[in-house]
This record gives structure tokens, C-alpha cells and sequence, in this order.
């Protein structure tokens, strides 16, 4: 086992498909919701909460920091929530005016305070999938990236979540009250996914950065939607052509000598593609 | 510098309140993720930093990107955020792949490009600021020229389209010229925050004016002051970039409108 997790290209490959799997797992239900570009404002968000930790507590990584990421990915979309209800300002122009001047605010802290720390202004913006293997942590006598074992344990908990409450998390998005009357009890289920696409966004940030975990979310989700009908056939697709693209983006980046992360984000408009002339031949035919 | 962020600052507000008002705020951030491919493509096809060149390519990906999101939502039927989101991440990451092709080649010419992330107005030269001038002058010129036809097909489509204005041709206008407010100031905002300079301005203008004339110059207005006082601040701190800056200065700029605005904020209910 040892030997596997000393490979770089195994650790790098597998890192990029946990965290395209599960970025695209959580950004499906977004994507069915008509809630996608939540992906966006949580992921800057999140850069807020890593900057404010660190003011704080001095923390650069480990649980509190995945705590504070988190939480303030949430504040970012609670905060564009109650702006956009206040009625003086819309839905699309409090999310351009909320999530920007977190990031902004973010930015500023870790390029003035946290020059000579591994959280840099670089590696929020784009990650730094190419080095997740040096981290490493003892884990039943073996020596593991820390990286893809974050990822896998998000992955595993947010595929419990959404297997276990997708029917409440659609049900909220199409006919809320409905919803309620069969006592599905919609906010709290929606409350919860907010919560772990924040933890998926904090837990992908390393590898991938801010940006490209909106690709991952978003890219792969449509595509599905364009060939699957229900909730979890779209699940099921957007999470394999998630996968396929970090598979073989790998070697290409590699052999081109271009960004590991880039690549892998951009070869899921391989599927895309394929699934939109599928549709359009359809739809012609 | 200082003549440049103000350029950009009044033409990105300015246009900026068209863009808000047609709840197209998002489309400004998809615009600016995905000039980033038209930058780093502008400078390969130029062979030299040439602003001109980068902001030609910035113009045509960011447009592409748009383009893409509105044949997803328009004929595949993919929901509006979806399909934003698809030209948003697809277009940044190409920009990030070509950015790190570019890198990779031998020569410190690419070293500038970087700062198209972030954004560093203290890179203009003299003679970007003349483009910059012209690429205001035409995106203010057009904005002014045609105002009550984008007035109509902003707060009326139907109406403007009954009085025989061609509203298909005046939309794909306002695209174009909140193309314009973005590309402006990609190489002093950067592609990440740029966005941020055409909304937030525009927000604040809201609270504080009462027609669209004069919201759209007081957006410009307070556009125009957020970026200087932003390359200014940035400029007199080594290692700062400037886009983090300008926005949190238009944000705050828009935070205390919504709070004070005399028209619509938090002030006027009382």
C-alpha cells in the first residue's frame, strides 16, 4: 500500500478525481435546484473565513481552520440571503456585491499578515494540485496524503447526506410549500447541504483553488442534466464524468507541461459537449 | 496611473447601472473570469504585452463565454445559473492553462500577465492609458448616444419593441458595452474582481438617485473615486495588489448607501 501512496501521479490523479467527484456530487443538487452560481459565492467566501482564522488563532490548516472556512462559507450566502430580501437590492446583484468584498477582504488579510505562511493569494486563486502529495499524516501505520484523505472523508459524507435526503432537497426547490405539508421539512435540509458544499469548497481549496471548483461543481452537473432525469441518475453521471476528466487530465497536463488543476477543469467540457449535441440531435430528430 | 483608474473606474460604474438594472450582474463575473483565455491569447498572438491586443482577446472570450451560457439556457433549456456557471469555470480554466503555457516559455515577457489576476494598476503605462481613454470614450459615447433607446429596452421591452425600436439589436448592444465596462479594467482590477466595480457602484447609485440618468452618473462617479482611492492606497503599499483594494473601497462605498441611502436604504424608512 506504502509504495501506492508514494507515487505522485497516483496521489495527484486521485486527489483531482476526490475532488472532482465531490464537487460534483454536491453541485448537482445545486445545479437541479437552479441554485448553481451558490457554488461560486461559497467558494470566495470561504477565503474570508481562512484569512479571518488565521488572523484569530495563527491557524494555516487543521480543523479549526476547516471550521472557520466553512462557517464563513455559509455567513457568505446568509448575508447575500438577507440582502436580497431586505428588497433593496436583487437576488444577482447581492451576490455580485456580497461575495467580492469578502473575497476582497480575504485577500487583503493573507497578502498583508500571512505573506511567509502556504496559504498564499496564488494558492486560494489556483491551487496547488501538483504538491498535495508533500503533506503527508500517519494514518494505521502508513504515511498519507493529508489532502486526498480530507477529500474522501467529505466525499463519503456528502454522498451519505445527499443519498439519505435528495428527495427533500428537490422536493424544497420545486414546491417548498408542498414540501412542508408532506413534513419534509425543506430549510433544514437545505441548510445542510449549504453547510457541506462549504466543507467541499474548504476541502477542494488546496488542490484546486477558489475557481476552478466552480467548474468541477457546475460543468459536470449540466451535462448530466442534459442526459439523466432524475435526481440521482444526474448524480450518478455528473460524479463518472467528473471523474473521467481528472483521470485524463492528468497525463495531458503533464505531457503538455501546463496546470494539472486547469486541465482537469477543462476537459470536463468533453462531456458537456458530448451530452449537448446528444440532446440537440435529439431534440431535431 | 491616477488618470487611468479613473478612466476605468467611471466607465466600468457607469455602464455598470445598465447591468444591474437588467439583473445581469452575473454576466459581468462570467465576462471576467473568461477574459482571462483572451488575455493570456492576446498577448501569445502579439508576441509582446500589448494592452491592445490583450484586451481584444479579453473582449472576444469574455463575449464567447456569454455566447456559450445563452445557447446552453436558450436552446438546451439549461437553467440560467447552470449555464453562467458553465462559461464562468470552463472559461477561467482555460485561461489558467494557457497562463501556465505561457509561463512555462523561455523569457520574462509572460511576468506581467500574472498581474491580470489580481490586478496592479500600477503596471498602466502612459500609452495604455490612451487605450483606456478610447475604450471609455466609445463605451460612454455609444451609452450616451443611445440612452433613451437603452432606457426602453431596459425598464420596457415589450413597449420599446411596440414602438418599433429593434430590441434584440439594443440587447446585444448593453451586452457589448457591459463587455466594455469589464474589459477596461481587467489589468487594474484583475479578472477575479472585476465584477465587483461594475456592480457595486451601481448598488450605491440605487439608494442615492431617483432616474436612470442620474444613476448612471453618479455610479460613474462613485466608480471613478473607488478606483483611484484603491490605486492609490495600493500603489503606497509594496506587494498589495489593487483589485482587493478597489473593492473593498466600492463595497464599502455600497454598504453605506444601503444603509444611508436617502431613496432606498435603511435612512428612508425612517
Amino acid at each position: 500500500m506504502q509504495p501506492l501512496l508514494d507515487d505522485v501521479a497516483f496521489v495527484v490523479t486521485a486527489t483531482g478525481v476526490l475532488t472532482a467527484a465531490a464537487a460534483a456530487l454536491v453541485g448537482s443538487v445545486l445545479v437541479v435546484r437552479g441554485q448553481a452560481m451558490l457554488t461560486d459565492a461559497v467558494s470566495h467566501g470561504v477565503v474570508f473565513g481562512i484569512a479571518a482564522t488565521f488572523l484569530v488563532t495563527g491557524a494555516v490548516s487543521g480543523p479549526v481552520q476547516l471550521l472557520g472556512a466553512t462557517a464563513a462559507g455559509v455567513l457568505t450566502v446568509v448575508l447575500t440571503q438577507a440582502l436580497a430580501g431586505s428588497g433593496r437590492v436583487r437576488r444577482d446583484a447581492a451576490t455580485g456585491l456580497v461575495f467580492p468584498a469578502l473575497f476582497a477582504a480575504g485577500v487583503l488579510v493573507l497578502s498583508l499578515f500571512a505573506r511567509d505562511v502556504h496559504v498564499d493569494t496564488h494558492t486560494v486563486l489556483l491551487g496547488e494540485i501538483g504538491f498535495v502529495w508533500l503533506e503527508r499524516v500517519p494514518l494505521l501505520g502508513l504515511e498519507v496524503p493529508r489532502a486526498p484523505l480530507v477529500l474522501l472523508g467529505v466525499l463519503v459524507l456528502d454522498a451519505l447526506y445527499v443519498l439519505a435526503f435528495h428527495e427533500r432537497l428537490v422536493a424544497g426547490s420545486f414546491d417548498p410549500v408542498h414540501a412542508r405539508l408532506q413534513g419534509l421539512r425543506p430549510g433544514a435540509a437545505s441548510l445542510g447541504l449549504l453547510v457541506l458544499v462549504a466543507l467541499t469548497a474548504v476541502a477542494a481549496l488546496d488542490a484546486v483553488g477558489v475557481v476552478l471548483f466552480v467548474a468541477f461543481a457546475i460543468v459536470p452537473a449540466v451535462a448530466a442534466r442534459l442526459v439523466a432525469g432524475s435526481m440521482v441518475g444526474v448524480i450518478a453521471v455528473a460524479v463518472a464524468a467528473a471523474s473521467a476528466a481528472a483521470v485524463a487530465g492528468y497525463p495531458l497536463a503533464v505531457s503538455l507541461d501546463v496546470s494539472i488543476g486547469g486541465t482537469m477543469a477543462l476537459l470536463t467540457a468533453v462531456p458537456l459537449a458530448a451530452a449537448s449535441a446528444w440532446r440537440l440531435a435529439r431534440s431535431s430528430a | 496611473m491616477a488618470a487611468g483608474a479613473v478612466l476605468l473606474g467611471v466607465t466600468s460604474g457607469a455602464l455598470g447601472t445598465f447591468a444591474v438594472l437588467r439583473r445581469q450582474s452575473l454576466v459581468g463575473d462570467v465576462m471576467a473570469h473568461a477574459a482571462l483565455p483572451g488575455v493570456v491569447g492576446g498577448y501569445l498572438l502579439a508576441g509582446e504585452r500589448s494592452l491592445p491586443a490583450m484586451l481584444a482577446g479579453a473582449l472576444v472570450t469574455g463575449l464567447v463565454a456569454a455566447g456559450l451560457a445563452w445557447v446552453l439556457t436558450h436552446r438546451l433549456k439549461v437553467k440560467s445559473e447552470a449555464a453562467l456557471g458553465t462559461g464562468l469555470g470552463l472559461g477561467f480554466a482555460l485561461g489558467v492553462v494557457l497562463l501556465s503555457y505561457v509561463q512555462r516559455q523561455p523569457g520574462a515577457g509572460s511576468a506581467g500577465l500574472e498581474s491580470f489576476l489580481y490586478g496592479q494598476a500600477a503596471a498602466t503605462l502612459r500609452a495604455d492609458v490612451l487605450v483606456l481613454g478610447g475604450v471609455a470614450v466609445v463605451g460612454l459615447g455609444v451609452a450616451t448616444l443611445l440612452f433613451g433607446e437603452l432606457k426602453v429596452a431596459t425598464f420596457d421591452p415589450v413597449w420599446a419593441r411596440a414602438r418599433g425600436h429593434r430590441v434584440a439589436l439594443l440587447d446585444a448592444g448593453l451586452t457589448g458595452l457591459l463587455a466594455v465596462a469589464v474589459v477596461i479594467g481587467l489589468q487594474a482590477v484583475g479578472v477575479v474582481l472585476m465584477s465587483a466595480l461594475v456592480v457595486a457602484p451601481a448598488v450605491a447609485a440605487r439608494q442615492l438617485t431617483r432616474s436612470l440618468g442620474a444613476m448612471f452618473w453618479t455610479a460613474g462617479a462613485l466608480g471613478g473615486a473607488s478606483a483611484l482611492a484603491g490605486a492609490l492606497l495600493s500603489a503606497a503599499t509594496p506587494g498589495l495588489a489593487t483589485g482587493p483594494v478597489v473593492v473593498l473601497v466600492a463595497s464599502a462605498v455600497a454598504g453605506l448607501a444601503l444603509l444611508l441611502g436617502p431613496e432606498r436604504g435603511r435612512a428612508a424608512e425612517a
